[in-house]
């Protein structure tokens, strides 16, 4: 194999410069001789990690396979993704982690790295095999309860506790569920006009202090899924003050969207955590441009048609986000003034970070080459079909900046101007 | 006007004309052949997800008076427990010729839905959805008023007092829209717990105190329907202690001003929230209310078939 040149790039600092890449590496980044594919007005960036997806297999391949997730992840300039625990068997075991991590290998459009249970079953009463995980032949890190918090004080710390010997993580869904019995979306006065039980802050900041209070004792690494509410990025801005080890993530349409779209009772709009006020979302745009919240994670949970074409109580909760992350980052933060090397560090270099990921968020010479390619002039808008086989998609419809035109993984092109390559 | 499914929908100018059409209509009611052939061929169907006799013969008789075929689909006794969706039962009574379809549903936004997504093109017209909306009986309501106070317009200036369970009632919801866009002046009252977070919003004032409302000369007082199973235990500490705090009885009717009207959309529970020397005070409205529903139905169900205006 010859080696690959993208030509008249920029970089995340903004430079101009050429990329080789051979036998899957970045040999050269300069201004190199030679022709190759022209890169002119594309902005590079080290592919995307994504720390929170929902790929469905096992048990749910009717909204989402591993393969099918891949691409969609490719075609949003993803290298990789970890993959979420609630499938079917659940990731609560090594068995089930080494089937994903050998069916993403499989796909070879991402690496896709599985994330552990912390409960059996997810059910919140006993640790899963948190050391049979991390010994496994997938070294699961990151371990998550996600779609359900650990709610039992006691076990949250010991979960912290065992993944401390290796360095990991919990990623905790900060839900108190004693508050959120039946809860459909955002409390406030629009559940109060729409009849619907609502979602108080109060329910997500009040796990967020008591886990930062336990990670403060324990010493070890806590990882807030998706921050929603003003207040949770006050609690995260403390936690970050008095040193503790904590970091946060917000997604793509917490950024982008608020509770009004609930009016017209549109599952698509329902999600878990829920939509909040626009003030909350100014908050977290904020926080990310000011550091705050470390890493965009897509919460990427595709559903069935059937799951969605229903009563608002009767959906499933989620909605696709794979492939509008990095436009809803470009929306955001470049629109705000930000840096590309900003956006590199949220989207790629601190996810892959927080996951324990050593061949991912790297653009340089020497690492594998796991690269994005954006067109950042480019305009879109947002089709409801992606690359995922589920279509709960709340981007559809909106106008976003920027257009993924390549994606390299390992060295290989898993999307080539645009179109996802099949043939790998 | 093509759905009602919720009073947001309603300009001030429709809601006025509407409720001028329901004043003409409700004449028919006093008429010897109580009939009129505007939608002669048109088919409107009850889909009842929750039992209410009394919300759909009020449909049926004012669907009839039009003389348009009515079909009662009681949800809760067909395939629909069977496990059919929304969507299908939606598309089936469709399909057998629907032109509207009447939804009373046990969950907010049903209605609305079926609206708003493309699944059917018939009107759809809301009997009540969860603890949303129900926009006939506001409508009614608004028209029981104006009737009651002489007025042919709008309702400004008077002042409504909405009492109860306003926390789970639909009936609560389009009322404080309704009223607001008649440009009447809205209290509600009742315990902390059952009065949801943010209502001000919606365009009222909050009371906790019956007799402190009472005390401000309502022109309006609106006692809700209770369900006395939820006044015990996560709201209300027992059935005996919410009558004695929230009934409209005894001492709370005298403060009640001479000229003041009572509402109550039923079926009531008489010695609850509402004394029977109450319900059956001169000033009570409960009848005209419910002969007045017919004729908001006639109206409604006129203008989202005809689109025009009688």
């Amino acid at each position: 194999m010859t080696s690959l040149i993208l030509k008249n790039l920029t970089l995340p600092n903004g430079s101009g410069a050429d990329i080789e890449i051979e036998k899957g590496r970045i040999t050269q980044i300069g201004s190199l001789s030679g022709s190759g594919i022209d890169c002119a007005g594309l902005q590079a960036l080290p592919g995307f990690v994504d720390v929170h997806t929902h790929l469905r297999e096992p048990g749910f391949e009717a909204s989402e396979t591993i393969l099918s997730g891949s691409r969609s992840a490719a075609a949003g300039g993803y290298t990789a993704v970890m993959a979420m625990a609630n499938t079917s068997p659940v990731t609560d075991k090594a068995e089930v982690a080494d089937f994903i991590l050998d069916a993403g290998v499989r796909a070879g459009f991402v690496e896709v790295q599985p994330i552990g249970s912390v409960t059996k079953g997810l059910q919140g009463a006993e640790l899963s095999d948190i050391q049979g995980l991390s010994e496994s032949r997938s070294k699961v890190r990151m371990f998550s309860d996600d779609g359900v918090c650990v709610f039992d004080e006691d076990l949250m710390r010991q979960a912290l506790v065992a993944v401390k010997a290796f360095n990991g993580v919990i990623a905790q869904h900060a839900q108190d569920p004693t508050m959120t019995v039946g809860a459909q979306m955002n409390a406030g006065a629009l559940a109060a006009e729409l009849g619907m039980a609502g979602w108080p802050a109060e329910a997500e900041e009040s796990i967020i202090k008591r886990d930062a209070e336990l990670a403060e004792q324990t010493g070890s690494r806590l990882h807030i899924c998706h921050l929603t509410t003003a207040g949770a990025v006050e609690v995260v801005r403390w936690a970050k003050a008095r040193g503790i080890n904590i970091t946060a993530e917000v997604t793509p349409h917490h950024l982008l969207l608020t509770e009004e779209l609930v009016r017209g009772y549109d599952s698509v709009y329902k999600v878990n955590p829920p939509l909040r006020r626009l003030e909350d979302t100014l908050a977290l745009r904020e926080a990310l441009l000011d550091g705050t919240i470390d890493v965009l994670g897509t919460d990427h949970a595709p559903h069935s048609r059937e799951k969605e074409e229903c009563e608002w109580q009767n959906a499933a909760f989620g909605m696709v986000g794979l492939e509008h992350a990095a436009a809803v980052l470009q929306e955001v933060l470049i629109q705000s003034g930000a840096s590309w090397e900003r956006f590199a560090n949220v989207l790629s270099v601190k996810p892959a970070q927080i996951a324990g990921l050593e061949h991912q968020g790297q653009l340089s010479v020497g690492s594998i080459a796991n690269i994005a390619l954006i067109d950042p002039s480019a305009k879109r808008v947002i089709e409801r079909q992606t690359n995922s086989k589920s279509v709960n998609n709340p981007f559809a419809g909106i106008t976003l900046p920027g257009q993924i035109v390549h994606t390299i993984f390992k060295g290989r092109f898993t999307v080539k101007n645009t179109e996802v390559q099949d043939q790998l | 006007m093509r759905h009602l499914t919720s009073i947001r929908e309603l300009t001030k100018d429709a809601a006025i004309s509407l409720l001028d059409n329901a004043q003409q209509l409700s004449q028919v009611n006093d008429r010897e052949v109580k009939k009129l052939p505007a939608l002669r061929g048109k088919t409107v169907v009850n889909l009842f997800f929750e039992n209410s006799t009394r919300t759909r013969i009020s449909f049926e008789v004012a669907a009839k008076r039009l003389s348009a075929d009515v079909i009662n689909f009681a949800a809760d006794s067909s395939s629909v427990s069977n496990g059919e969706s929304l969507k299908d039962t939606a598309q089936t009574l469709e399909a057998l010729g629907a032109d509207a379809i009447v939804i009373r549903h046990p969950l907010s936004g049903a209605p609305k839905l079926l609206a708003e997504q493309d699944w059917i093109s018939a009107s759809v017209i809301n009997a009540g959805d969860g603890s949303h909306e129900h926009p006939t009986q506001a409508l009614l309501d608004a028209l029981t008023i104006r009737q009651g106070f002489g007025l042919s317009q709008d309702l400004s200036g008077l002042k409504v007092l909405i009492v109860g369970d306003i926390l789970h009632s639909r009936v609560a919801r389009s009322n404080i829209l309704l009223l607001n866009l008649l440009g009447a002046n809205v209290t509600v009252a009742g315990p902390g717990t059952l009065i949801p977070a943010g209502i001000e919003q919606m365009g009222t004032t909050v009371n906790n105190s019956f007799e402190d409302a009472l005390s401000a000369k309502p022109d309006v007082v609106m006692m809700l329907r209770v369900q006395k199973e939820r006044m015990q235990g996560e709201f209300f500490s027992s059935i005996a202690d919410y009558s004695k705090a929230w009934s409209l009885e005894g001492d709370r009717l005298t403060m009640v001003g001479e000229d003041a009207l009572i509402l109550h959309p039923g079926p009531m529970n008489r010695g609850f929230e509402i004394s029977s020397e109450a319900a059956d005070d001169p000033r009570s409205q409960v009848l005209r209310q419910v002969s007045n529903g017919v004729a908001v139905r006639m109206a409604v169900l006129y203008r989202c078939l005809s689109g025009e205006q009688l």
